[in-house]
């Protein structure tokens, strides 16, 4: 009786391997917790420090020496102005180049080139992009921009985020089953047909998740602003693309580095506008991406 | 009835004259607007390469000016940097000594937690936990670099005061951990999905032979997913050299040459925002220091980057 136990019970090593697992695995738990915890505790620190400036007058007035008169009036001018024209610029530059990389492309050097070159231009600083902002877009083209203007960031930020809206995009192509394509051929159709009536409407759920969560990236994005030289004290709103202009983003870097904490409260208080813009545009595209789910 | 000929058999019927004009026209105007529209995609996709050319055009036209007023050798190994004041110095070596010493403490912090992640939501999370975890580690690496910034000067420098002595108000520890947090994800993501690709059989060889999940996860999993989980690493640290509104707001703008994460320092990244605040007339030597600076930060990142991807590819390769 009492030998069977014996037999049923795990030797003492293998209870020790258990308990070790045990133990790593409570480590691997706490480690993705910091994460979790740091965003709680983050989010909370500025809604403490920021949550009593945000007044009505916020929104409609500019900034202001005096904190309690200040506002993000033009710096969220500048954002919707910033954020539409990038939309109009980005998104058909990285849906064409995302269709040819997918539909056109033969397989080949040239192909593969271009491939590697939009992996590794994710990659490159967003501050490089501001340098190449500010020598072309400023400097190079300053009679078509009108130099550190709405424009000029709106281009820069284009090319920062184009490389995340072609990848996005091909992925969202690449997922429109061949079938669809193979039907629509046998019909007769020639292949920007095929593309347009079929492989684009199909995969436009998933290009346009991937070009809102590309815009929220755009959203947050400080330093290729200050390099091509958003200005931090604006008192107008822009009224055409080459007016100059500043953004949410960088009102917070200016309020944030006063010593002041007057300042600093405003600066939290932008912070919250941004995020909530930000967190809006990202659980709009994971609804976009739930409610258009396709099972082919 | 009479036959056909063999002629008029073999003679395809004539069309009316304008109907076959416009058929032949119509296919001909079809082949070109397809040429065409291919053409105009291709156009869109070329947008890559030509940003790739601007960015190293520019980059080394104006560091090939700086160049000439400034001798390469004095650039790369110099240990003063003032080009804001007289007499100026370009030595660039307590820049990059300054991101450098932000992306270690960043690594040091990114890589324990980020690996821990992976290997959590990999092998041992619950499917249910793991579908709550993954957006909000998303949203991690979502919070704009600027928050970031305001997180470590206003929250995390203050409690390190208390922790660390000698702690300026402006260091390289703070900013390093909140590189740290915002690289997290990072590698936690892309480790994942390295674990993620490899095969179940070798985890269900494992266990045949006895051994644990502990045991799986880190003497099998690990090791077969290590090019992928590598180049996590790698990609991370690239990406922390490249910060930059988090250090301009929590490392502080002295250029400083030192291994101690507790003074203030001054990074790559945070030189160039500094000149481009001021009112630096184009053309002058800091306008053009700030190119030398970009493209020394910009072969930096770009050699970790396609070292990243290489190893990326490798374990994409081996478990295809």
């Amino acid at each position: 009786m009492s030998g069977k136990r014996h037999y049923l019970e795990a030797p003492p090593e293998l209870i020790a391997r258990r308990r070790r697992g045990k133990v790593f695995q409570g480590l691997c738990l706490a480690a993705t917790l910091v994460g979790v915890v740091t965003l709680v505790v983050l989010l909370a620190d500025i809604l403490v420090d920021g949550v009593k400036w945000l007044s009505p007058t916020f929104f409609t007035e500019f900034p202001s020496r005096l904190p309690a008169r200040a506002g993000i009036k033009s710096a969220l001018y500048g954002t919707v102005w910033l954020m539409g024209l990038v939309a109009l610029i980005s998104f058909p530059l990285g849906v064409a180049a995302a269709v040819w990389l997918e539909e056109y492309a033969r397989k080949g050097w040239l192909q593969t080139a271009i491939q590697t070159n939009i992996a590794n231009l994710a990659g490159v600083p967003s501050i490089v992009y501001g340098i190449l902002g500010l020598a072309i877009f400023v400097r190079w083209m300053f009679a078509i921009t009108g130099g550190r203007s709405v424009i000029s960031g709106a281009l820069t930020i284009s090319l920062l985020v184009l490389p995340i809206l072609i990848i996005a995009g091909q992925e969202a192509i690449r997922a429109v089953p061949r079938s669809i394509r193979e039907a629509s051929y046998g019909l007769g159709a020639t292949k920007w047909q095929t593309v347009r009536h079929h492989v684009l409407p199909n995969a436009m759920p998933g290009i346009l998740t991937g070009t809102i969560l590309a815009l929220s990236r755009a959203i947050g994005e400080t330093a290729p602003l200050i390099m091509i030289g958003a200005l931090t004290f604006i008192a107008f709103v822009p009224d055409s693309p080459r007016d100059q202009f500043t953004v949410l983003s960088i009102q917070v870097y200016n309020w944030a580095s006063r010593p002041q904490d007057d300042f600093r409260g405003l600066a939290a208080a932008a912070i919250i506008v941004l995020l909530v813009l930000l967190l809006s545009m990202n659980a709009l595209a994971i609804w976009l991406r739930n409610r258009y789910r396709k099972e082919w | 009835m009479s036959e056909p000929s063999l002629l008029e058999v073999r003679t395809r019927p004539r069309l009316p004259a304008d109907a076959r004009g416009r058929g032949l026209r119509g296919a001909r105007a079809r082949t070109a607007k397809e040429t065409t529209i291919g053409g105009i995609l291709f156009a869109a996709g070329a947008v890559s390469i030509l940003t790739t050319v601007g960015i190293i055009v520019v980059l080394v036209w104006e560091s090939v000016a700086f160049f000439q007023r400034v001798s390469i050798v004095e650039f790369l190994t110099g240990t003063t940097w003032t080009p804001l004041f007289v007499p100026q110095h370009f030595g660039v070596l307590p820049l990059l000594g300054g991101s450098v010493l932000v992306a270690v403490v960043a690594a040091l912090i990114a890589i324990p937690l980020g690996l821990g992640s992976a290997i959590y939501l990999s092998e041992f999370a619950p499917s249910r936990l793991r579908d709550w975890l993954k957006p909000v580690l998303e949203i991690l690496a979502g919070v704009p670099s600027v928050v970031y910034g305001y997180f470590a000067l206003t929250f995390v420098t203050p409690i390190l005061q208390v922790i660390v002595p000698g702690l300026d108000m402006f260091n390289a520890l703070s900013a390093g951990i909140v590189v740290g947090i915002m690289v997290l994800p990072l590698i936690a993501s892309l480790s994942e999905d390295a674990m993620n690709a490899v095969p179940s059989e070798l985890r269900d060889g494992a266990y045949a032979l006895g051994s644990t999940k502990f045991e799986v996860a880190t003497k099998v999993v690990t090791p077969a997913a290590l090019s992928g989980i590598v180049a996590s690493f790698i990609l991370a640290i690239s990406r922390a050299i490249g910060e930059t509104m988090a250090v301009v707001l929590a490392a502080g703008m002295t250029p400083n040459l030192t291994l101690d994460p507790r003074e203030s320092i001054q990074t790559l990244t945070a030189y160039i925002v500094q000149v481009s605040l001021g009112d630096t007339p184009f053309g002058s030597i800091e306008y053009q220091s700030i190119f030398a600076v970009g493209l020394l930060l910009f072969t930096v990142t770009l050699v970790m980057n396609i070292f990243g991807l290489w190893f990326l590819r490798r374990y994409r390769e081996e478990y295809a």
